[in-house]
């Protein structure tokens, strides 16, 4: 087995007297595509902003390819490689489709600070704006503002965001959240479309979606992880039934 | 980018249009050189004050407007560029271009340590820190009367020479005011200045992606009182006279004014925000000695019609045209 790329040794994030996310150990390995299931209040946003940083863990050790990560402000573990979209949608809504990828682009670059340049993109960013403005299917329409876009457009604008800086890790929040049927279809092709070499973490409601795209399920319940298993193996499991499929709701 | 606007990229920006925009500026910019030839002093002398004020109000707008934090401190700052050149010229007899500089420095050393202090928050605890902060600046000016004069202020005579002439005043101050604008419209549309306007409409978005948040408001702060400082230093020559009312909260919100009332986020607003506050100031107070009464309806009037500002509110009236 390889070393894991991610790994979470006892993580709890505590707000006053509620544990959302309870002593949860993780290992991940590179390449691998995990997906964290559980019904509502289960702890799997918070897992994300503990392993993104927004909310540092109280205890427990976050590793990320060697590096320990779990005092490291957010935008220090964007340079690690770890990306993430967020449950509800996360752009910049004054700035063209155009604009958003420049600063997704930069964000690990020096040039973010060329206070006299010209903001246009050269040829090099351009050829990545394009390859993750394709892989999210939302190749044209670049000087269109973010809040003039449908929602599933800015769905996929979320994800062309978070692939173009090329990261390592990417975790993906309901990507497919508030989607039509169709559109979801469409998130799932996408996300299958993903370089395989890009380790991935897909929080998702929907059972078939999340376990028709990965490898591994850790489905959590009230901040622990209740079972880890095969997507096969998820399905049959009496414990995941009756948390999750048995009293399964509506994400509101 | 082909007129004074500096930011709203338009999509399909027309010939017709960018060539009507060339040839709007380029009235603009000989209106504003031939007005020596027609006003009188005194006019002239408002024409001056109005320029002065842009920057200031271009300075607030580069944090309000792009940054979106709205700060309340940059009249204390503004001020302590006055304070400086004034006390530089008289006590250390320092050539005014060198107590300029300082005074310049000085603002910018002011800005940094409040921006230190502010960067942390934003939204109306922003707005709260900095007026605090800003009240530190004034509360010194007002006792440390050994220095400051108290609230008997200091006086110079800094204009002297072809400074002293109202016309040869106010090229230098038109120069100067231009070459600020267009330097802050260079850096709102540098890549920095888009890192900013990403900070406004998401800071969570923009520390996922690799953005140290904190960082790019501190600079950006820095440098809108280095712009707020260039304002002071003027105003300094111009005034022969600074007290505590510069650096007083009265002053930070006058230019908050001029950048809301011209557009907030157009930079070119900021001119025409100053030119409307200072002579409704000037003339109205000349008929009633109910003048800011007639100011405050009209900030009233416009923020009920054009939220957006003069500038702004024009710009989607003449998008809207096509």
């Amino acid at each position: 087995m390889t070393e894991p790329i991610l790994k979470l040794t006892d993580v709890s994030v505590q707000f006053g007297a509620l544990r959302a996310v309870d002593n949860v150990s993780l290992n991940v390995s590179p390449g691998e595509r995990r997906a964290i299931i559980g019904p509502n209040g289960a702890g799997k946003t918070t897992l994300f902003n503990a392993i993104t940083g927004v909310l540092p863990p109280t205890a427990g050790q976050i590793v990320f390819d060697t590096h320990p990560i779990s005092r490291m402000s957010p935008h220090r573990r964007a340079a690690l490689g770890i990306a993430r979209t967020f449950q509800i949608t996360n752009l910049f809504p004054s700035l063209t489709v155009d604009e958003n990828m420049r600063l997704a682009l930069r964000g690990l670059k020096r040039r973010k600070f060329s206070m006299f340049g010209t903001g246009t993109l050269d040829p090099d960013e351009n050829t990545l704006a394009t390859r993750s403005l394709e892989i999210a299917r939302l190749p044209t329409r670049r000087q269109v503002l973010v809040k003039e876009l449908s929602y599933g457009e800015q769905r996929q604008l979320e994800l062309a965001l978070s692939l173009a800086a090329q990261p390592r890790l990417l975790l993906l929040d309901e990507p497919a959240a508030g989607l039509s049927p169709a559109e979801r279809s469409m998130v799932a092709d996408i996300i299958r479309s993903l370089p395989r070499d890009l380790t991935l973490i897909l929080i998702e409601h929907d059972m078939d979606l999340a376990l028709g795209l990965v490898d591994f399920v850790t489905c959590m319940f009230e901040g622990r992880v209740l079972v880890e298993a095969s997507p096969n193996d998820i399905r049959a499991n009496s414990a995941v039934q009756e948390v999750y499929l048995g009293k399964a709701r509506h994400h509101g | 980018m082909t007129s004074l606007a500096p930011t709203v990229v338009t999509t399909n920006k027309s010939g017709l249009r960018s060539a009507l925009a060339w040839v709007g500026s380029a009235a603009i910019l000989f209106v504003l050189i031939a007005l020596p030839f027609v006003l009188k002093s005194y006019h002239l002398g408002i024409a001056t004050q109005i320029l002065i004020f842009a920057i200031l109000a271009m300075s607030v707008d580069v944090l309000a407007g792009f940054a979106g934090r709205t700060p309340l401190c940059h009249g204390a700052i503004f001020g302590t560029a006055t304070y400086f050149v004034i006390y530089g010229v008289n006590t250390w007899g320092l050539p005014l271009p060198v107590a300029m500089m300082i005074g310049v420095a000085a603002a910018t050393a002011v800005a940094a340590v409040f921006a230190l202090l502010a960067v942390r928050v934003s939204g109306v605890y922003f707005l709260l820190l900095t007026l605090a902060l800003g009240l530190v600046i004034w509360g010194i000016c007002l006792r440390w009367s050994q220095v400051t004069g108290g609230e008997n202020g200091l006086r110079g005579d800094l204009r002297t020479g072809a400074l002293a002439d109202p016309a040869t005043f106010y090229a230098l101050v038109l120069v100067i005011s231009l070459c600020a604008f267009f330097a802050m419209r260079r850096f709102v549309n540098s890549p920095f200045g888009l890192t900013l306007r990403g900070i406004r409409d998401s800071e969570s978005r923009m520390a996922s992606m690799g953005y140290n948040v904190t960082l790019h408001v501190f600079l950006a702060f820095t440098i809108s009182g280095f712009f707020a400082g260039v304002a002071g230093a003027i105003y300094a020559v111009f005034n022969n006279f600074v007290s505590p009312s510069a650096v007083a909260l009265a002053q930070s919100v006058q230019g908050l004014l001029m950048a809301i009332v011209g557009g907030i986020g157009t930079l070119v607003g900021s001119f025409v925000g100053a030119a409307v506050i200072i002579i409704l100031e000037q003339f109205v107070s000349a008929y009633t000695e109910r003048w800011q009464m007639v100011l405050g309806i009209v900030f009233i009037l416009i923020m009920l019609f054009a939220p957006e500002g003069i500038v702004g509110k024009s710009r989607t009236l003449w998008h809207r045209r096509k």
